[in-house]
């Protein structure tokens, strides 16, 4: 274990990810203490520029202040992120590890689901579940959940694969342990670091169709998110730019900084990959 | 060649049941939508009369048991019927018709841009590993990587049309100019470079790190001792043999994407009001067209299908090892 943070804390970049990422909790977790308790609520005059009249990053059209609701919107994108991927992975687990572990004719039939899922259109088909069910938190978690399992179904059913055909899952076969253990205490356990990387980098994409959704108007119009503000502040694009720009830059740190963990989390989790 | 074109034939039937399956998934999402599906599929805007409401619940068959349901929405959307929009005041399938050509000349020219840019791009990062366009082009993956795709349009219009005013800001040609001809094209081209540079920055970051990672790959393959041995020049050994066998990761990366890039055309299309089927699907939300939208829907899964069996075909082309697998 020590090993592991030892050769994570060597990754400069993977560091740096993790240090931009404390700082956008912390800030998220802070909202309220920092901006009051409502992030709709006029402040001021609107299109008022950054770093004047006491708004580090100025006020939108209607005289909000920009930065309560970057520090808001960073509260609904790395919930609705998280808990999006929680859901997509349990889904791929499970798809996964039954192809993987019984084969035969399920495998076969999930699988064609599993392809059928990669081929369509995934974010039109995010847009389409959205936009039937409603826009809501919980729908939009469930639509992000639905277009991003995939990936992890195949690379848990290749995992599981290969796991089946070594000594160790044999013995336990013969041994007679249950079927259920044996994929829960020998096999999950050896597949963990390959499906928690990809978990990883799976939350920068699900932060990415969050805000995209969100951008189009598909979240729940009540919570504020920074695809919201974006979508908002575009009409007055050429008055006050910073509405648009300012959001889109906490996305992409935000994204940028999952992404370098989650390199660096690969890098240190699976060594071996590194020297192949 | 007759054992090709069986592989073809063969991929041809294999994407019926794919279609089928994305057919029979838009009816059970519709049956999911909150009240009945005629509603849904008239709008809940109201703008529907009460007729058109029960002309489409006889249509549908919504008073009949769900596998007769199921059996007209498919028959309905396979003779190309798709509903008729009241909103727009015309028939979804001569919509969409009409959308398709911009649609396809925005992915098509983004996606081409994508290939020849990230070709050489990381053709030249494969040349020195860890050199400076090496680390300039993993800065510009990275960035490319976690950008949101509408921001990036967003602030290049900031940039580039509204500062400094060398491109227009939205649409496909200046209507009202009556341009013909050649002046047409340059003009809808002139239009073009901002939304194709949007939609093809993740794609270019994608082929980028594909063709760096494929030429490194392939360099130390036996095949290039012995085209060293027999005295060819290293650029006729990286141009005639590793780089075409380095181009196969990047045909089949094409297929895999093409669901993404039409995702990504409708953030563009909507940034940038490009007139296409991403710009119709946008305005179908506003307007609470579930019929128009699910029509898109269905169409562009099917389009990503058929692309999907053409990639396969192509690469059959290239590389004659691969058999029908």
């Amino acid at each position: 274990m020590s090993e592991f943070f030892q050769r994570f804390a060597r990754n400069r970049a993977a560091v740096l990810g993790i240090g931009i990422l404390a700082v956008i909790i912390v800030v998220a977790l802070a909202a309220p203490l920092l901006f009051g308790a409502d992030p709709f609520k006029l402040q001021g005059k609107p299109m008022v520029p950054p770093l004047t009249g006491g708004f580090l990053f100025g006020t939108d059209m209607l005289g909000r202040d920009v930065a309560a609701g970057v520090a808001y919107g960073a509260r609904t994108t790395l919930l609705i992120g998280v808990i999006a991927t929680t859901v997509a992975v349990t889904l791929g687990l499970l798809v996964g590890g039954v192809c993987g572990f019984f084969g035969g004719k399920l495998d076969v039939l999930l699988m064609r689901v599993t392809e059928l899922f990669q081929t369509i259109p995934s974010f039109l088909f995010a847009i389409v579940i959205v936009a039937i069910l409603g826009p809501t938190i919980t729908n939009v978690i469930v639509a992000i959940a639905l277009v991003t399992w995939p990936p992890v179904a195949r690379l848990t059913r290749g995992e599981f694969m290969s796991m089946c055909n070594r000594e160790f899952v044999h013995a336990c076969v013969c041994a007679g342990v249950q079927d259920w253990k044996i994929i829960l205490r020998h096999i999950l356990p050896n597949c963990a670091p390959a499906i928690i990387v990809t978990a990883s980098l799976m939350v920068a994409n699900a932060v990415l169709i969050e805000s995209s959704l969100s951008f189009l108007g598909l979240s729940d119009p009540n919570v504020m998110t920074w695809g919201l503000m974006i979508g908002a502040g575009r009409v007055a694009l050429r008055a006050a730019w910073w509405v648009c720009a300012i959001p889109g830059i906490a996305i992409l740190l935000t994204a940028l900084a999952i992404n370098l963990a989650g390199d660096g989390l690969n890098d240190s989790l699976n060594p071996r990959l590194k020297n192949a | 060649m007759n054992e090709r074109l069986r592989f073809i034939w063969r991929r041809l039937l294999q994407g019926i049941p794919t279609i089928l399956l994305i057919i029979i998934a838009c009816f059970f999402l519709l049956k999911l939508a909150p009240g009945d599906a005629a509603e849904v599929l008239a709008g809940e805007s109201g703008a529907a009369t009460k007729e058109y409401v029960d002309t489409l619940r006889t249509k549908f068959q919504l008073d009949k048991p769900v596998p007769v349901q199921l059996a007209a929405y498919v028959k309905n959307v396979l003779t190309l019927d798709l509903g008729y929009s009241f909103r727009q005041g015309t028939s979804v399938s001569s919509l969409i018709a009409s959308r398709l050509v911009p649609t396809l000349l925005l992915m098509g020219a983004a996606l081409g841009f994508a290939i020849v840019a990230g070709i050489v791009l990381g053709m030249a990062a494969s040349n020195r590993p860890g050199g400076w366009v090496d680390q300039f082009v993993s800065v510009l993956s990275l960035l490319a990587y976690s950008m949101p795709m509408f921001w990036a349009g967003l602030m290049l219009i900031v940039v580039f049309s509204l500062r400094l005013e060398w491109f227009p800001t939205s649409g496909m040609e200046e209507v009202a100019m009556f341009h013909e001809g050649w002046t047409r094209v340059l003009d809808i081209a002139e239009h073009l470079v901002l939304p194709a540079l949007t939609l093809s920055l993740f794609y270019l970051a994608l082929f980028m790190r594909l063709m760096r990672a494929a030429m490194l790959e392939q360099r130390g393959m036996d095949y290039v001792v012995t085209a060293r041995a027999k005295g060819l020049t290293e650029r006729q050994i990286l141009t005639r043999h590793v780089a075409r066998n380095a181009l196969l990761p990047i045909i089949t990366m094409i297929g895999i994407q093409m669901g993404n890039l039409v995702g990504g055309s409708v953030i563009v299309e909507t940034v940038f009001g490009w007139p296409g089927l991403g710009q119709l699907a946008f305005d179908s939300l506003f307007a609470r067209d579930l019929n128009l939208l699910m029509g898109i829907f269905v169409v562009s899964a099917v389009l990503v299908v058929v692309v999907n069996i053409l990639v396969d075909i192509t690469y059959t082309l290239i590389d004659p090892r691969i058999k029908a697998a």
